[in-house]
């Protein structure tokens, strides 16, 4: 198991050096003037010139990336030798000239909105999904399962833009039962961060639930079949027992994974959620980036979503291990 | 009783016959030839509305409450079968129209390219195994490891900004091809996926193996006896490929990386209609009432084809 472990993480931290490898000189090799990007739109021809220097744009790839990782380890100064040096202290992910401040910096003021939406949604999508799975699973055919696997067949067709504003405008615009959507600290203004938080939980919940709903019923339906269920019953457990302690156990093998998938992707930035509520999280991070093209900041949104999604996966796979005694590790 | 003499039946004919008794499937196949049609039309509608999606109608504008459109549901009339546009007056029906033309066939060529790419590599990777499969495997789970919105959306002035440093006009020209190969490139690695286990499992078949021991070419080998048998799980796999892609590409313009103004598209209708979706909800219904369905009804008829492939899938 330990061997397994440390082999996973080394294969992850190496496909992550080649993402970030990629998206390192993706960025950098390819646009005319990284420098005239960085700046921004308002920008002077003495601040690109300040700007090539401190990207050490007049290094070759293989050097700017070696200090990149460096700085990741270590931290770095920027313009050192200068009156106008940047100290970005390890684990330095790079400088934003635009915002004048560490990219690392910018990531964690951001983190706390994304983690609020994501642990908030993936609570509610497993509350929503799995129970109405488990009932539909036991109640196949009838009303009730019809009923709410077309829901879910539904919702899954549905776009989280679409849904987040018709919701906006329901239960904001026209009913004011909540505030408009956005982020206060949870720890100083609780039932605000409550009240904003709501529309984006509910919309993503609402989409994503019907995934697991549907994998649930199939999963369940599926077990109910196996000769080991048919064992559990015949040693005389109670109905409850072997739906519970055997069939939901062993359909939850597949949802263990998609969720992990699923969250890690979210915690990267929710980014369509983030853009419609106006929420200020990683996805959002991201986008402003984007728009006005702040390279730093967007190589470190992409390397740390990147991150996320390398993680839940191995998070995922050791799980796996635990929960399926079928399953064994090389 | 005397029945007719029995006749063999081959497995596509008996998957056809599958799917039409399937009424979900009918429903569904209706509903998207519908907005195709809609689509390959819209031509026709603008010669019937005597106008066009770009023009503007400031005369069904109201000047005393901003730029709102005069009526009832966003200035639903005869003229304007679904209404005009805010501050602008363009007709949201053309608009609606042309924006599936766009939506469909960015959708459409990226399906079609992911596809390509995913079933040559995965042949590929299948069939020879070893080193070419490692490398393969490894680029595919690199790529799986991309948040794909996030660098899509940070791709995209990239690469345009490479673009017009070589010289090619900015805009839609050079958007859209950029936009499709985008969506192929993180489309691919899922259909590749599939079709390399089937490869692999169809590889050492008697009936691989024989066509190997008279001397057919590895060419031979992997185009003419594993493919033909790969029609099933490619075509299941497009299927449900496509909505994905029509959700992506509309996302991906949404967030303003995609198809700009005045090309219409419905991302690009509902990012337009975000800042009027209080006043003039019905601008933001539209666009994304249709996306709804367009991919419920392609969701639908995706399960409906898996269904007839694989007799042993039940619902």
């Amino acid at each position: 198991m330990l061997k397994y472990t440390l082999r996973r993480i080394v294969s992850g931290t190496l496909v992550l050096g080649i993402v970030s490898a990629i998206v390192f000189s993706i960025f950098y090799i390819l646009p005319a003037d990284p420098a005239r990007l960085a700046c921004g739109k308002s920008c002077t021809p003495e601040l690109v010139q300040r700007i090539q220097v401190a990207l050490e744009l007049d290094q070759p790839l293989a050097v700017q990336y070696g200090r990149f990782i460096k700085g990741i380890f270590v931290g770095r100064t920027y313009l050192a030798n200068t009156d106008a040096a940047r100290t970005c202290s390890a684990p330095c992910l790079g400088y934003s000239y635009q915002t004048d401040l560490p990219v690392r910096q910018l990531l964690m003021d951001r983190l706390p909105a994304t983690l609020s939406i994501a642990v908030g949604a993936s609570i509610l999508w497993l509350l929503i999904g799995l129970s109405s799975g488990i009932i539909s699973a036991l109640r196949r055919g009838t009303w009730i399962d019809r009923t709410s696997q077309g829901f879910a067949l539904a919702a899954a067709s549905l776009q989280i833009y679409f849904v987040g504003l018709i919701l906006q405008f329901i239960f904001v615009d026209k009913l004011a039962w909540l505030p408009m959507p956005g982020y206060s600290s949870p720890f100083e203004y609780p039932l605000d961060w409550a009240k904003q938080m709501v529309l984006p939980w509910v919309t993503l919940a609402f989409l994503l639930s019907a995934i697991y709903s549907r994998l649930t019923r199939s999963g369940m339906i599926e077990t109910m079949g196996e000769d080991f269920v048919r064992t559990a019953r015949a040693k005389g457990l109670s109905s409850r027992d072997v739906n519970i302690k055997h069939v939901l156990r062993a359909a939850m093998t597949p949802i263990v994974t998609v969720f992990g998938l699923d969250l890690g992707s979210l915690l990267g930035g929710a980014v369509i959620t983030e853009y419609v509520f106006n929420i200020p999280g990683l996805g959002k991070l991201a986008t402003e980036a984007v728009s006005n093209l702040d390279l730093p900041v967007v190589t470190g949104t992409v390397l740390f979503a990147a991150f996320f999604i390398i993680t839940a996966n191995i998070v995922v796979d050791l799980l796996y291990s635990v929960l399926d005694p079928k399953v064994r590790l090389t | 009783m005397i029945g007719a003499p029995i006749q063999g039946r081959s497995p596509a004919r008996m998957a056809w016959d599958r799917i039409k008794k399937d009424r979900t499937a009918k429903i569904s196949a209706i509903t998207v030839a519908f907005i195709f049609l809609l689509a390959l039309a819209s031509p026709i509608f603008t010669w019937i509305l005597h106008t066009t999606p770009d023009q503007f109608h400031p005369e069904t504008l109201d000047p005393s409450f901003g730029t709102n459109p005069v009526g009832k549901l966003g200035g639903i009339s005869a003229q304007h079968w679904f209404g005009v546009e805010p501050r602008t007056g363009r007709d949201v029906f053309l608009r609606f129209a042309y924006g599936a033309r766009t939506s469909l066939s960015i959708a459409l060529s990226a399906t079609a390219l992911a596809t390509l790419i995913g079933v040559l590599v995965g042949l590929v990777s299948g069939f020879f195994g070893k080193t070419v499969d490692l490398v393969l495997t490894r680029t595919m789970e690199i790529i799986l490891a991309f948040p794909s919105i996030l660098f899509a959306l940070a791709v995209t002035p990239v690469l345009e900004n490479l673009l017009e440093s070589w010289g090619v006009p900015t805009g839609n020209a050079t958007r859209i091809p950029v936009m499709i190969v985008v969506l192929s490139m993180f489309g691919w690695p899922y259909i590749a996926r599939i079709v390399r286990g089937q490869v692999i499992s169809l590889r050492e078949k008697e009936f691989v193996e024989a066509a190997r021991s008279i001397g057919a070419s590895r060419t031979h080998l992997v185009f003419k006896e594993i493919l033909p048998n790969l029609w099933a799980p490619i075509l299941v796999t497009v299927a449900l490929n496509i909505p994905t892609m029509i959700t992506s590409e509309a996302a991906l313009t949404f967030l303003g990386a995609g198809v700009i103004d005045p090309t219409s598209d419905w991302g690009a209708m509902l990012l337009a209609s975000v800042p009027f979706y209080s006043v003039d909800p019905m601008y933001t219904f539209i666009p994304g009432f249709g996306l709804f369905i367009l991919v419920l009804a392609f969701n639908l008829l995706g399960d409906s084809v898996r269904d007839a492939l694989d007799p042993r899938s039940s619902r």
